[in-house]
């Protein structure tokens, strides 16, 4: 039982930083229709910004509290990610938009082989430890629980919170959800529809980097490779959740740690991402809507 | 702010004072975009702990191109762009009797193709033509092939498949294994290998078939790396990331061997000396005859019900169905056949390497083959044909370029940057011809004339 419970916990953990990667594939998919590719690597380009930011401030003033230090690398990385999503969305997406279905799609993966490649070619290949930043453990029933483990959880529900309330209650998450239910009209009723798609990149971006610093303050390791499959299992977990829907896909984060990490305790640790991907195959072939999301109507 | 919707302002003040401030603009997001990546660098010291490295200059460089070029990119090459199309679309366009060589292109092609080895042994020697014939020759009809294979189900079909590799992957060790296992020949493995990659795609086809679109493409790639992951993970069989060695060379339909010990070595029987030139430059025919082989299927069956079943099915399939095509059948076919194509390729990957390991099938690979077959203009063969040239031969010419040791210093190596280029080629190749290199389409289907249809009127992945 407490095993199970320990697992419970190790699997909620990973769940909420798929969780937060997931959301920015659902909402530009929700918005563009389009599967951001390129979304995984953000989350690894954020990562590395909260590295070396790590390493620059841990250099120059030694010591520093660190509270201090996790918030500074977290903005960090929030701002370099979403600067360079912006950047790719304005550059690369925004021109093929009217363009058909798979040229953003091609688009998408060309970026995410260069971003990858550019970090591999600026940072080198190697896999990139840091010592580890909080290392308590509390013990509670039996069951262990790193601080990482609860600010990652804090950290998550706080953001969901922030962003659940500016999806539903400002002027901008309006916009947002006119642009997503028919472009043509919001741009008719006065929408900047470019901005405000420019936004839901950035909003995408800054979780993703969030994930990505506390997957690495997590497994204390980072390498160039490390978008592809957290982004695919994230991308699993947006389409599980239901593809569109913002609460679907914290639900589907969940639901892919939990089984991931019950998997690798109950049965074999080398097959965790058969499994993963096996969910993604069974889930889109006998309810490609998801858990939440609302069933596609054909129309001729 | 109030001109800056001014655009075709052409006289010089006011658009190169915009120019300005857009090449501040993009200095500024590049000096962002670059600062902790390209300005510092994490290398591990001598006590295996991370350290930052300053690369300032670096840094500079990049930052002064991005501004200087969207500087030049504004005041100069937007308003030379938007003459130059005025000028073209005031002269009208008028019909012009394309050339010998455009006309007979791909018979030029093939012509060329079967003398290039003979051609490389004269110009480099027997050892020298290794590298040309192998490197470039082989590699690049590898690609080829796969591209016609899986444009099959992209091009032709419509639908769109990110886990193509995973067929390429069942061919190769179709081959590895049970060559190792049964010691069965080359020429008894070849159709046996397409023939299970075609099992294999009947039997990933089924399920994701009621898919459409971009799911389509994510359950093929989530099978993929399924397929890829029991590969790594099933050691008893596949022996997991050791891979698959000492797999038996290909003979000359078993009268002429290439084994160095066998009596009827090809060098031996003929007297020459001895290179494995010969082999490369056999397996150089074979991938040829198997790409053509390919090309000529593709052809033909564009032409059969088939075909145009399949077309059909990609630009709309609500109404093929109501004009009574089994869809299920039809994108079933599509799917088989481009994986028995990517079969083939794979046995014959497996046989050139000797060695195979699941390290070669990885997602990337998929998403080269079908970047190759979206940039060569999807449905159009040539188009194909020249995208893998370019792309892959491209690429492979970096490998070459030893050159830029002296310019950029001992340290740099050129093959790093392959793929960050070819990356960024994908997109850039997107953005400014998202129709491909080959942007019309010839159709089937006819009435009376074959005129050429514009690439804005049709449309690909509505699966």
């Amino acid at each position: 039982m407490e095993y199970f419970v320990q697992q419970l916990v190790n699997g909620l953990t990973l769940g909420s930083i798929y969780g937060l990667i997931a959301i920015g594939y659902t909402m530009v998919y929700g918005i563009i229709g389009m599967i951001n590719f390129a979304h995984g690597d953000i989350f690894m380009l954020g990562g590395f910004a909260a590295l070396i930011v790590f390493l620059l401030l841990t250099s120059i003033f030694a010591g520093l509290p660190v509270v201090l230090l996790l918030l500074v690398m977290i903005a960090a990385a929030m701002l370099t990610a979403s600067l360079w999503n912006w950047t790719i969305e304005k550059v690369a997406y925004r021109p093929l938009r009217g363009s058909f279905r798979l040229a953003p799609l091609i688009t998408a993966i060309g970026m995410s082989i260069a971003l990858s490649n550019f970090i591999q070619v600026t940072q080198g290949p190697r896999n990139k430890p840091i010592p580890p930043l909080v290392s308590s453990v509390y013990n509670v029933f039996g069951i262990s629980i790193s601080l990482k483990q609860i600010i990652i959880m804090i950290l998550t529900v706080s953001l969901l919170t922030i962003f659940w309330y500016i999806v539903n209650k400002t002027a901008l998450g309006r916009a947002q959800r006119a642009t997503e239910q028919d472009r043509k009209m919001a741009a008719l009723l006065g929408i900047d529809v470019d901005r405000t798609i420019s936004v839901t990149f950035v909003m995408g971006a800054s979780l993703a980097a969030v994930a990505g610093t506390m997957y690495l303050m997590y497994y204390g390791v980072t390498v160039f490779t490390d978008g592809f499959v957290p982004g695919v299992k994230a991308f699993t977990a947006a389409v599980l959740g239901g593809i569109g829907s913002l609460p679907g896909a914290v639900l589907g984060g969940m639901l892919i740690g939990l089984i991931e990490s019950l998997w690798s305790a109950y049965f074999t640790i080398d097959y965790k991402d058969v499994a993963t991907f096996s969910i993604l195959a069974i889930v889109l072939i006998f309810k490609p809507s998801g858990i939440l999301g609302r069933p596609e109507v054909e129309k001729v | 702010m109030a001109n800056i919707s001014n655009t075709h302002e052409s006289a010089g003040g006011n658009l190169t004072a915009r120019a300005l401030r857009e090449g501040f603009y993009a200095g500024v997001i590049s000096l962002g975009l670059f600062v902790l990546f390209v300005g510092l660098e994490t290398t591990q010291n001598i006590r295996n702990e991370l350290v930052l490295n300053q690369r300032w200059g670096l840094l500079a460089v990049f930052v002064i191109v991005a501004a200087v070029g969207r500087f030049l990119s504004v005041a100069y090459l937007r308003p030379w762009l938007a003459a130059r199309k005025a000028a073209a679309s005031a002269t009208a366009s008028t019909e012009t009797e394309e050339s010998f060589f455009k006309r007979n292109f791909s018979k030029i092609a093939i012509v060329a193709l079967i003398f290039y080895p003979p051609l490389m042994v004269v110009l480099f020697g027997v050892q020298g033509s290794l590298k040309w014939v192998d490197n470039f020759g082989i590699q690049i009809l590898i690609y080829v092939m796969l591209a016609w294979g899986l444009n099959i189900v992209v091009g032709l079909a419509g639908l769109l498949d990110l886990g193509y590799v995973a067929f390429y992957a069942v061919g190769a060790y179709s081959y590895a294994l049970l060559s190792q296992y049964f010691g069965l020949s080359f020429w008894v493995l070849l159709p046996l290998a397409g023939i299970l990659a075609a099992f294999w795609g009947m039997i990933l086809g089924f399920p994701v078939l009621r898919l459409k679109g971009d799911y389509l493409a994510i359950v093929t790639l989530a099978f993929g790396e399924i397929i890829r992951l029991v590969l790594i993970n099933w050691t008893e069989v596949t022996k997991g990331t050791f891979g698959v060695s000492g797999i038996p060379k290909a003979s000359v339909f078993g009268i002429w061997s290439f084994d160095v010990s066998a009596p009827n070595n090809f060098a031996k029987v003929f007297e020459l000396p001895m290179s494995s030139a010969y082999y490369k430059i056999f397996l150089f025919y074979l991938i040829l005859a198997l790409a053509l082989l390919t090309a000529y299927v593709t052809i033909r069956l564009r032409r059969m019900p088939i075909g145009r079943a399949w077309e059909a099915l990609r630009e709309d399939e609500i109404a093929c169905r109501s004009l009574g095509i089994n869809t299920v059948t039809t994108k079933l076919t599509a799917f088989a056949i481009g994986a028995m194509f990517g079969g083939f390729a794979g046995s014959f990957f497996a046989v050139r390497q000797g060695f195979v390991s699941p390290e070669s099938f990885v997602f990337l690979e998929s998403a080269i083959i079908l970047a190759i077959v979206v940039l060569g203009g999807m449905g159009s063969l040539i188009g194909i044909a020249v995208a893998a040239v370019v792309m892959v031969g491209g690429t492979e010419l970096l490998r070459e370029m030893t050159f830029l040791k002296s310019i950029f210093g001992p340290d740099f190596t050129p093959e790093l940057y392959r793929m960050l280029i070819f990356g960024l080629a994908m997109v850039v190749v997107m953005v400014l011809k998202p129709r491909g290199f080959v942007g019309s389409r010839e159709p089937t289907a006819f009435l009376k004339e074959r005129k050429n249809v514009s690439g804005s009127f049709t449309k690909e992945g509505h699966g």
